[in-house]
Parts: C-alpha cells; sequence; structure tokens
C-alpha cells in the first residue's frame, strides 16, 4: 500500500466537509492527514487528503468523490509532479543546559523560534513531511512537550 | 410571496401532482400552501410509508416521487423509506420540516440533524439557509435526483425561512460545476464492446434494474433479439425481458434459476447493463473469471465489485440503440444450443414440495396466467418476494416491484399505493407476507380513503419464512428462534375493519376463486393465503 495524496476542490459551503469526511467513514477508507482552506476564489475550497491505500481503491474513492455534488474536481497529486508542505508546530523542553543545542538544530533545519520561555521553546517548521519526521526525531531526547502537524497541502507543479 | 408558497409554486413548475406526506409543527406554512393548491396530498400513516408511496409512484411513473414530513420524528421515521429508495436508484424528493433557524443546534423539541442523518443515503441534501435560494434549489433538487443514476434528494427547510418573503423567480437552466452526468457513451468504447461481443463465442447479457430506470426494456428486447443474445436478469431487472422470450434464460442470484446462474458461469463474456454486480446477484463469485462489458451510467459502480474488460459509461438506452446500430452479426449457434440444454435440464429437477395448504408458487402462477400484459405484482421482502420473483411471468409491460437493495419489510402496500396513483388504469396487485403486512398495515387505511383498486394477497406462514429458512440451513433443522409470531390476529377481520371486504383461503382451489371473483370487484379485496410453515423458498 502507497501512500496517496488527494487534491479536492469542493464548494465552499458548511457541511462540506463532513460530506467527504463521511464518505470515508462509510467506506471503510481512513484518512491519514486533511488539511481544508479557502482558494483564490472565495467559493471554493481545497482539501488535501492523505492515506494509504491500494490502487484499486484510491480508483474507487475519487469516483465516489466524484459523485458527490460538492466536489468540483477530483486530483490524485504524485510526488513527482508537485509541491507538498506541512506545518509544524512543536513545544520543546529547553533549559539554560539544552536550550542553544536546540536553537543550533532549529538553525539546520530552518525552523523559525515563535516564542521562547523559561523552560520551553515553541519551534516552526515548513517542509516536506520527511523532513518534518527527521526533525521531530532529533528533538525527541530533549523531551516534547506538545506537537502540531497540518498535515500535508499540495499544489501540482507547472510542469509535471 | 411568502416562502411556504414559492415551495409549492416551483413543486408545480417541476410537474408535481401529488405529494405523499404527514403533517407536523415544522411544516405548517407548507401545509397551509399546500391546502391552497392543485396539488393532492395522499396522508399517510407512518412517515416511512411516504416516502415508500413517493418511491413506488416513481418505480412506475418515471417521474420523481415527492414526500414530505416534519422535523425530528418525522424525519427519522423516513429514514428507511429513502434509504430503501437510494439503494434501488429510485428518483424522489424528500422535504422536511426543520426547527427555526436560531433554534438549530439547541437541542429544542423535535429537533434533528436530518442533513447529517441523511448523508449517507440521500444522492445531496440541502440545509436551506436563506429563503431567497428555495427556487434554485428545489429545481437543483429535481433534476439530481432525475438525471444521472437517479436517487433521492433532501431539502431541509427551517419553518423560519418557511415565513419569509421573497421574490418568486423560478430558474429555467440548471447550472451546478460538480454535477455534469454523462449519457451519450463512449463511441471508441462501444465499438471495443461490439468487436468483443462479436468474437465471443458465449456470451449472456444481465440485465438490472438501470435498464428500467433508463426506460431501455425495448431497446434491450430488440438487442438481444436481433443478435440472438440469451439474457439473464437479476432480481431488480426483472421486467427489462420478456420471460416467455426464446432468448430469456431466468433470474440470477442466491435466490435465482440454478440454470441461469449456470448460464453465466459457463459463459466467455457478461455484458452487464445497468447492473452493479450486487453480492446477493452472485454475479461476482460465477463469473470471477469471465470477460465482461459493464454498461452502467455511473462510473464508480464499473469496477467496484469486480474487474472489467470493456467499461461504458452512460445511459442504458442510449448504449442499446448504439449498439442495436452496431451489430450486424449473430451469436454462435452452437451456445444458443447449449443454452437451451441447461435451461431444460433443470427445468425437469424441480422441487415437488409435500405441504398443507395452498402452495404459494402456484398462487403466482395463476395470478400470472390470468392476468393482462400491464400488470404491476408488487412484492414485499422475504420468501414471498421470491416466491413472486420466481413465479410471475413477464409479458408485454408487466412490471415486478420490489425492494432489492435495501430489502425493506413492509414496503409492498405503500409501494402499491404509490404506483396505483402513478398508473391508476393499470392492475396492482401487492403480495406480501405476514411479518411485512404487520409492520405497516394501518396503510390499508390509506388504501381504503382513496378507494385504491389493489388485489392484496397475503401468505400468511405465522412466521419469518425466509429467516427461519436462513437459521435451519445454517444452525440445523428446528434450531429456529426469534421467528415465530405465537399470536397472529385475524387479519381478514383486521382488513374488514379499515373497510376493505376480505376471505382466507386454505387451499388454491379456494385462492382461485376468491381471487377470479375479486377481479370483478371495482375496489381493494384483501385475500388470506395460509401458507404450510414448513414451505420453502426456491
Amino acid at each position: 500500500m502507497n501512500r496517496h495524496i488527494l487534491s479536492i476542490l469542493v464548494e465552499n459551503q458548511s457541511g462540506v466537509l463532513s460530506k467527504v469526511s463521511g464518505l470515508f467513514t462509510r467506506r471503510g477508507y481512513n484518512i491519514d492527514s486533511l488539511s481544508v482552506g479557502e482558494t483564490e476564489n472565495s467559493d471554493i475550497s481545497r482539501m488535501t487528503i492523505t492515506l494509504q491505500r491500494d490502487e484499486e481503491d484510491v480508483e474507487q474513492i475519487i469516483k465516489q468523490l466524484n459523485k458527490l455534488i460538492d466536489v468540483i474536481k477530483v486530483v490524485e497529486l504524485k510526488k513527482e509532479n508537485s509541491v507538498c508542505r506541512e506545518l509544524l508546530l512543536i513545544k520543546v523542553k529547553a533549559d539554560l543546559k539544552t536550550r542553544s543545542d536546540i536553537i543550533g538544530i532549529s538553525g539546520i533545519f530552518k525552523a523559525n523560534i515563535v516564542d521562547v520561555g523559561k523552560e520551553s521553546l515553541v519551534l516552526e517548521l515548513t517542509g516536506a513531511s520527511e523532513k518534518t519526521d527527521a526533525f521531530i526525531e532529533i528533538l525527541k531526547p530533549y523531551g516534547i512537550l506538545e506537537c502540531h502537524r497540518t498535515g500535508i497541502t499540495a499544489l501540482k507543479r507547472e510542469i509535471g | 410571496m411568502i416562502a411556504s408558497d414559492a415551495i409549492i409554486k416551483s413543486l408545480e413548475k417541476e410537474g408535481v401532482d401529488i405529494i405523499f406526506g404527514y403533517s407536523g409543527a415544522a411544516v405548517c406554512p407548507i401545509y397551509e400552501s399546500l391546502r391552497n393548491s392543485n396539488i393532492e396530498h395522499i396522508l399517510v400513516r407512518n412517515e416511512q410509508s411516504a416516502a415508500h408511496n413517493a418511491s413506488g409512484y416513481a418505480r412506475v411513473s418515471g417521474k420523481a416521487g415527492v414526500c414530505i414530513v416534519t422535523s425530528g420524528p418525522g424525519a427519522t421515521n423516513i429514514l428507511t423509506g429513502i434509504a430503501t429508495a437510494y439503494m434501488d436508484s429510485v428518483p424522489m424528493v424528500i422535504i422536511t420540516g426543520q426547527v427555526g433557524s436560531k433554534f438549530i443546534g439547541k437541542d429544542v423539541f423535535q429537533e434533528i440533524d436530518t442533513v447529517g442523518t441523511t448523508e449517507s443515503f440521500t444522492k445531496h441534501n440541502y440545509l436551506v439557509k436563506n429563503a431567497e435560494d428555495l427556487p434554485r434549489i428545489i429545481k437543483e433538487s429535481f433534476y439530481i435526483a432525475r438525471t444521472g443514476r437517479p436517487g433521492p434528494v433532501l431539502i431541509d427547510i427551517p419553518l423560519d425561512i418557511q415565513k419569509q418573503q421573497i421574490d418568486f423567480n423560478y430558474p429555467t437552466e440548471v447550472d451546478i460545476r460538480g454535477y455534469k452526468p454523462t449519457s451519450a457513451g463512449h463511441a471508441r468504447q462501444i465499438k471495443r464492446a461490439i468487436k468483443r461481443i462479436k468474437g465471443s463465442k458465449k456470451p449472456v447479457v444481465c440485465a438490472g434494474g438501470g435498464v428500467l430506470l433508463s426506460g431501455a426494456s425495448k431497446e434491450l428486447r430488440k438487442f438481444i433479439k436481433k443478435i440472438n443474445l440469451p439474457a439473464v436478469v437479476t432480481l431488480m431487472g426483472i421486467g427489462s425481458v420478456e420471460t416467455n422470450s426464446e432468448n430469456y434464460c431466468g433470474m440470477v442470484g442466491s435466490h435465482g434459476q440454478s440454470y441461469a446462474n449456470k448460464i453465466v458461469s459457463e459463459s466467455d463474456l457478461i455484458i452487464a447493463i445497468g447492473t452493479r454486480i450486487a453480492d446477493r446477484s452472485t454475479i461476482s463469485q460465477s463469473a470471477r473469471d469471465t470477460a465482461m462489458i459493464h454498461i452502467d451510467i455511473d462510473e464508480a459502480e464499473i469496477g467496484k465489485n469486480l474487474d472489467v474488460d470493456i467499461p461504458v459509461v452512460g445511459d442504458a438506452k442510449n448504449i442499446l440503440n448504439a449498439l442495436i446500430e452496431g451489430t450486424d452479426f449473430t451469436v454462435c449457434k452452437e451456445w444458443l444450443q447449449e443454452v437451451k440444454e441447461i435451461k431444460s435440464s433443470d427445468n425437469g429437477t424441480r422441487k415437488k414440495h409435500d405441504h398443507k395448504y395452498v402452495n404459494p408458487w402456484k398462487v403466482i402462477r395463476f395470478i400470472s396466467d390470468i392476468m393482462d400484459d400491464s400488470t404491476i405484482l408488487v412484492g414485499d421482502v422475504g420468501q414471498n418476494q421470491m416466491w413472486c420473483a420466481r413465479n410471475f411471468e413477464i409479458k408485454g409491460d408487466r412490471r415486478f416491484l420490489t425492494s432489492g437493495g435495501l430489502g425493506t419489510m413492509g414496503c409492498s402496500l405503500p409501494f402499491s399505493i404509490g404506483a396505483k396513483f402513478g398508473v391508476p388504469h393499470r392492475t396492482v396487485i401487492s403480495a406480501m407476507g405476514d411479518g411485512g403486512l404487520q409492520m405497516l398495515i394501518a396503510e390499508l387505511g390509506v388504501l381504503r380513503e382513496n378507494k385504491l383498486n389493489i388485489k392484496i394477497i397475503l401468505f400468511n406462514n405465522q412466521r419469518l419464512g425466509m429467516v427461519r429458512e436462513l437459521q435451519e440451513k445454517q444452525y440445523g433443522k428446528g434450531c429456529i428462534y426469534g421467528v415465530v409470531f405465537e399470536h397472529s390476529p385475524d387479519f381478514v377481520k383486521i382488513a374488514e375493519g379499515f373497510g376493505i371486504k376480505g376471505i382466507r383461503v386454505i387451499s388454491n382451489e379456494e385462492f382461485e376463486k376468491a381471487f377470479k371473483d375479486s377481479l370483478d370487484m371495482d375496489e381493494a379485496f384483501f385475500i388470506e393465503v395460509v401458507v404450510d410453515p414448513d414451505f420453502s423458498t426456491i
């Protein structure tokens, strides 16, 4: 089973998110991540859904999504022809001894420090999921207090 | 114009002349507007029946059925009827009242999340937030319900919205950017299909309910005759092919004719038309390795349950016409001979029954023998359904209605009522078991109130016969539980209590006389047919 990324344009109306997520639930498909937001047209939202399934299942999901009246367009994005980014906010334990270490690591990963406290730091990182995974892994020994990943947002490249 | 008047006006614009419903506090303004309109309203006895009525009406008339109920319990009661229609792809528009907009989400009296609840078994649904949107939403609802793969569309209208003033302009066109159904069928795919049929040695058509929904029975019959194709039907496809046709090879499925299943498994190419290859049709088991051309208007059904070699997305009627036009060959004679042999070898093996009381197979065959070619037989769910399906001959325009997808017990009586309103000139016969009848027995009141001439055949074996059979098959003889009605009422007296004449018969001779006599009466008649509890389905 491979990871698939679906980019779905939907009507920007209440109830649409529930129609889309409900479809996944009742057909027995698990969503790994879901991000949703307005597009350049405020009437239309874009949902990016990632899931792990066989090719045939994904084909069936796309067909079922296309049947929803509020779904305008469904595209499967391939890694090689699209840009995928994820935002991570992470709160890490940081005292006098460890603070400079963590700041150093953040520099390497090009993460921003968005909050500095006496006992913790909040870091912000944007990038591909693998980079986020690696960053979290490196920070684990310092003690992760809280962590939030937005899930993937993605767009198709011009060439591809 | 007040919004409730605009709702009724919009329905009139859609050609609606009858609505099945049950009133309540959250739909009072609409009922007041309805009172002042020319649309007929049929008051049911349980909201579930309103949807079943609309369903029966739509199944025979080809128009979208319309029903209306109130919020809360009205909406929850109608759910089974909506799901029944959804599973059988029946075009329907359901209007539900909702509590006032500002109370939504406050758990007020008779509030339920109707749109959320019906999400998974409506083709689409709306919660109306602006009264001005009503004409557009109603226009869209009918369009969505009728086009593509038909289905139920629900409109939930809060009470305050119904009372607002709006400018009424009924739209002439529909433009939904997320909904553009295709009906033509891809020319290249059709060409490939024709080539494949020509190249196959043992092709067979499997026709489903989609053929009837598309109004393509005539085209299907013409096509199979033209190239001499054997054809089987699914339960929902009964009616698409005449049973006395040489090409007809029975109903497939777990309760179908075994020769039909055998012909499918012997074939080398299945041309599935308007069927979703459902589990109960058993096509997916008997044809695992057979090549398949799948013609369906719903792209998502193609390849869902079985791998398909040539998919053709589109309306059955259009595609059948293209197939008729594009074929200039006939099917190989050896195969037709083989089909004939399979058919006749199986006919002789029909089990003989030792039974008391009435033989239900003979009941249906008797009805089938003496009725005209426009008769509509409505089955319920369970043994009675299969007795009907297997013994009712399709001639001319005859139809057989049943709840195929959801298998909703109790549907027969309200389906019949809706069907009679849909095609009043045709004879409607409603068959059911004692379990199904008791689920919605009060609908006899609707039948009487509207003086509908429907003949009702109750097969009474004082139990849930098909589940009894299933239990004995799985757990052994006598291992039945929770399927016997220890007390049954006097059904004939109940019918009489509703003002419907009836009789109880305990032999086939008695039945035949009673049924024949009932045909001379221009009113409903109720026949309780006593059936041996051990009588089997097939």
